[in-house]
């Protein structure tokens, strides 16, 4: 696994899109940093950027770069490795190449800014985690997806409107039967359906840091326990392991039943 | 060396292999695999390599159970029918890597000599004509020195003066106790090149015989000929039936009749 | 020559030691002096006198000052009241208390027992005490023109029914409230008909409702303060003409927390303070004819909510910085403006170059209205959907109000 990780990462890094990736956040970072002196309005800027790019990013060379491998793998099929050492190698490879990508482009101003001894790299520190949590989520969909459809156009499909509804549309339905069904205690609901979608999940754990003077304007008692102590912090973070995981054990076990 | 028993195989509704048998055990034979587009000939390769995972049936490689294994590939050198390689390395990376990730002594050396890829090493894969494409593919696949070599459509793409040289690597290998197993629809490929042939027809064995037998048991002198014969005469007693029948007004999807030798 | 200088060294000293015998005695309260209790010294003192309290602890309470006498702790005596009551009730006038450590009073539901009250009197001077676990701290009832500095009342309050005030203000007028540190009560500062006065410097906080409370109270104007983790920072109710400058708002977190609470006052003036990490900076209902200037308001829930009623309320010039929510205003009708603020939201542009953006702004936003309709859905907050929305309502306002604009948003923030 570790070699096949080894020349996967070996192979995106030479691929143009990692460097656009690359360069998109450096240029991104740079010019936010330039164009405002609130730190703390940057890392709003970055929030919403990181929240929906990740993602979409992630999915998107997930679909393709498995597609696009696809008869490489056939031919590391046929040596004698374990099939899915394969699989998590390329998963790990585009992952990791993808957040090294992200962690350098936000990175590198950062140093450049001596931002790393200032107070609000806390926050920072934790939108990089959820930017690269994000990632992993998703190219793991990503490949779960492609792996289950042979058809390109459809898995492309697939993988945008999975994207799309994490994204946009969940947050949708969840604003309307929040609204919808106001007159009931939503607390609970709202918390959980929060925990069901690594989007809002991560955009949670980072309003835990820039906004908890609005959250702890919430009266319920529930909310108020998750928000204001650190049991928050942890449900979160738990639960967005749990997320890495999912998709993983929908590749593991789609990989070792298909035919190739 | 390989023994296939009752081997089923179906994608969706679709049936490709209805219970093979095959048994494979001669040292220095070369067996090419003949039949119409979708007959199950790279589904039963794909098979004994675990690539493609049987429904029922087992198959045996030196005599071991190949479900859930990975080691026995070390003793199979296969070539892929499509060569699609990562576009953003060179030749010689990727003969390093596959080097690399698979033990044993190689001889690329020579191949690379073979086929004139000597120029190509250090371009980019993305950047290579198909026919390129098929020389590293056949690089990579017989770089190694495996008791068995299964090779897909080995002569796609390649111009005369590689075909040739590949019809003697090929034969030198049988020469050195190989068995090698091939695919392809050039006949006169066959006609030249193998000992044995297995006749694939609609997911059943139809025939398996020398290339002897299979002419005079089709009286053609040429295999080209004597093969369409038999793809004719199926097409005769395999009436087309009407695949609808309706009934109270519904359509109900027959079943199409499983074909008789 | 040398006569006359004699003459006049004798006549001072006579004079001098005239002035002590007649208006100045000393006395000393410890455990071996003449006076073993406060009690005792304060029988036998006389108008002028100075009681001086050495270290110890005394277990008194219910202490009548009904004499001008200027009681001084030395290193920190502490008068303990285990709970039995109030301790120092003044109802002289020009009484002077300072030096001491007073703790302990007790609860009580029937009489608002504190550590030190003055009753109907002036000119007092209550400074550089010590008061823990006091019900209230410092009351004063009537009491005008008088002066309470660098006191340090630390309370310890649990719940707002059981608890009173740190300092208790109650019908008075010209006071002067300074450079105090009060935490733990009910109220830091409580200020109930009381006119003409002045808070500065002090610094509120851990107060279970308000750090500074005024009912009722006109004419005063309070500075440089600080008030941070109150329940809410200050409540000015019903009240007319306060100042309120250069103070620094902030962490009041929780549900009705507010760095400022404005209810039903008129004529003030809010200049050049601080709101930072409050639920909500400025909460304003039923306010009318006031001013907001160089304030800053940074990283608050909501910067500014404003209720109904509230009619001239002028913002200028005030920085709204990474708010979650910059204003919310509940209202149909408006007439206030909130021309020239500059807002980290602002997304336009300045073409010809004057410091000033060439579109209006638009700070109300429909999420603050979402919140308020439902407040679970607090949660969406910054999801992509939510700025989808909001958009969209910016480019054609149906829910927020349209005409709740910044005609001349500043480009860069001002200098505070």
């Amino acid at each position: 696994m570790i070699k096949i990780l080894k020349y996967s990462i070996y192979d995106l890094m030479r691929s143009r899109w990692t460097y656009v990736y690359f360069a998109f956040f450096l240029l991104f970072t740079f010019s936010l940093l330039l164009l405002s002196s609130d730190l703390s309005r940057v890392i709003i800027s970055m929030m919403n950027v990181v929240l929906i790019l990740c993602p979409l990013i992630a999915t998107m060379f997930g679909v393709m770069y498995f597609y696009n491998s696809r008869e490489f793998t056939e031919l590391l099929l046929a040596q004698p490795i374990k099939r899915i050492s394969i699989f998590w190698g390329q998963y790990l490879g585009l992952a990791s190449s993808l957040s090294i990508s992200l962690l350098l482009g936000i990175g590198i101003p950062f140093t450049f800014y001596g931002l790393f001894y200032s107070a609000e790299i806390l926050d920072f520190l934790i939108l990089l985690i959820n930017g690269v949590a994000l990632t992993f989520i998703f190219s793991g969909l990503a490949f779960f997806i492609a792996l289950k459809n042979e058809n390109r156009i459809r898995g492309f499909g697939l993988a945008i409107i999975a994207w799309l509804f994490f994204a946009v549309i969940y947050d949708g339905i969840f604003l309307l039967l929040l609204m919808f069904f106001r007159e009931y205690p939503l607390e609970q609901f709202s918390l959980f359906a929060t925990l069901l979608n690594p989007i809002d999940l991560s955009r949670i754990l980072l309003l835990l840091k820039l906004d908890i003077s609005a959250l702890m304007g919430f009266s319920g008692a529930v909310f108020r326990q998750f928000l204001g102590t650190t049991l928050g912090m942890l449900v979160a973070g738990f639960v967005l392991m749990f997320w890495i995981g999912l998709p993983l054990w929908g590749i593991r076990s789609t990989a070792l039943r298909k035919d190739f | 060396m390989i023994t296939i028993s009752n081997l089923f195989k179906s994608y969706g509704r679709q049936k490709i292999l209805k219970g093979i048998d095959l048994d494979f055990n001669k040292r220095g034979c070369i067996t090419a695999i003949l039949g119409p587009n979708g007959s199950g000939k790279t589904t039963l390769i794909k098979s004994i390599l675990g690539m493609v995972l049987p429904e029922k049936g087992k198959i045996l490689v030196d005599g071991k159970s190949i479900k859930g294994q990975c080691a026995y590939r070390s003793q199979i050198d296969y070539l892929p029918q499509i060569a699609q390689f990562p576009g953003n390395l060179h030749v010689q990376e990727l003969i390093n890597m596959i080097k690399d990730l698979r033990e044993g002594q190689t001889s690329e050396a020579r191949l690379i000599e073979l086929f004139d890829l000597q120029p190509f090493l250090n371009k980019k894969l993305r950047t290579l004509s198909g026919g390129t494409k098929q020389k590293v593919n056949l690089t990579l696949a017989l770089m190694y020195d495996s008791p068995i070599v299964i090779l897909d459509e080995p002569t796609s793409g390649l111009d005369p003066i590689a075909l040739t040289r590949l019809k003697a690597l090929i034969r030198e290998e049988k020469e050195r106790g190989k068995f090698i197993l091939l695919t392809t629809h050039i006949m006169s490929f066959v006609e030249e090149i193998a000992d044995e042939i297995v006749f694939l027809l609609d997911g059943n064995i139809y025939f398996r015989g020398s290339k002897k037998e299979l002419k005079t048991q089709f009286q053609e002198e040429q295999l080209e000929k004597a093969i369409a014969n038999i793809l004719l005469g199926e097409k005769k007693k395999n009436n087309i039936k009407v695949p609808f029948k309706a009934i109270n007004g519904k359509h109900i999807r027959r079943q199409k009749p499983a074909l008789k030798i | 020559m040398k006569n006359k200088m004699k003459w006049i060294i004798i006549s001072w000293c006579h004079f001098f030691i005239f002035q002590v015998s007649l208006q100045a005695a000393t006395l000393q309260v410890c455990s071996s002096c003449n006076f073993s209790t406060i009690e005792e010294a304060l029988k036998a003192a006389n108008d002028g006198d100075v009681i001086e309290i050495q270290e110890g602890t005394y277990f008194e309470n219910a202490l009548v000052v009904d004499k001008s006498v200027h009681i001084k702790g030395i290193n920190w005596p502490i008068v303990d009241a285990q709970e039995k009551g109030e301790v120092f009730t003044i109802i002289a006038s020009n009484v002077t208390l300072e030096g001491l450590q007073i703790q302990n009073i007790g609860v009580s539901y029937l009489k608002d027992h504190s550590a030190i009250r003055i009753k109907r009197q002036k000119n007092c001077i209550i400074r550089n005490n010590k008061l823990f676990n006091a019900f209230f701290g410092i009351y004063l009832e009537r009491a005008n023109n008088c002066q309470i500095y660098q006191n340090e009342i630390t309370g310890a309050a649990i719940e707002e029914s059981s608890s009173g005030n740190a300092i208790h203000a109650w019908h008075c007028k010209n006071l002067s409230v300074s450079e105090n540190i009060v935490k733990g009560h009910r109220d830091g500062i409580y200020f109930e008909f009381v006119d003409s006065s002045h808070i500065t410097k002090n610094r509120s906080k851990n107060n279970l409702r308000y750090g500074l409370h005024f009912m009722f109270s006109n004419d005063d104007q309070y500075d440089h303060n600080v008030f941070e983790n109150n329940g809410a920072g200050v409540a000015v109710m019903f009240s007319k003409k306060i100042d309120m400058r250069f103070n620094t708002f902030q962490y009041n977190w929780g549900t009705a927390s507010y760095g400022l609470l404005l209810k039903e006052i008129y004529d003030a003036k809010i200049e050049n303070n601080h709101f930072s990490f409050n639920t909500i900076g400025i909460n304003i209902e039923g306010s009318t004819r006031l001013t907001y200037h160089n304030n800053q308001f940074k990283r608050n829930g909501w910067a500014i909510k404003m209720a109904g009623g509230c009619l001239d309320n002028e913002f200028t010039k005030n920085n709204f910085l990474s708010n979650t929510l910059d204003l919310v205003v509940n209202s149909n009708v408006n007439n206030n403006s909130f021309d020239g603020n500059y807002w980290s939201e602002y997304s336009g542009y300045d073409l010809d170059k004057n410091g000033l953006g060439d579109v209006p702004h638009h700070p109300v936003k429909l999420f603050s209205f979402i919140i308020d309709r439902t407040p679970e859905s607090i949660v969406l907050l910054r999801s992509f959907f939510i700025d989808l929305l909001n958009f969209a309502e910016k480019v054609s306002p149906v829910f927020t109000p349209a005409e709740v604009l910044d005609n001349q948003p500043l480009m860069k923030p001002i200098t505070l």
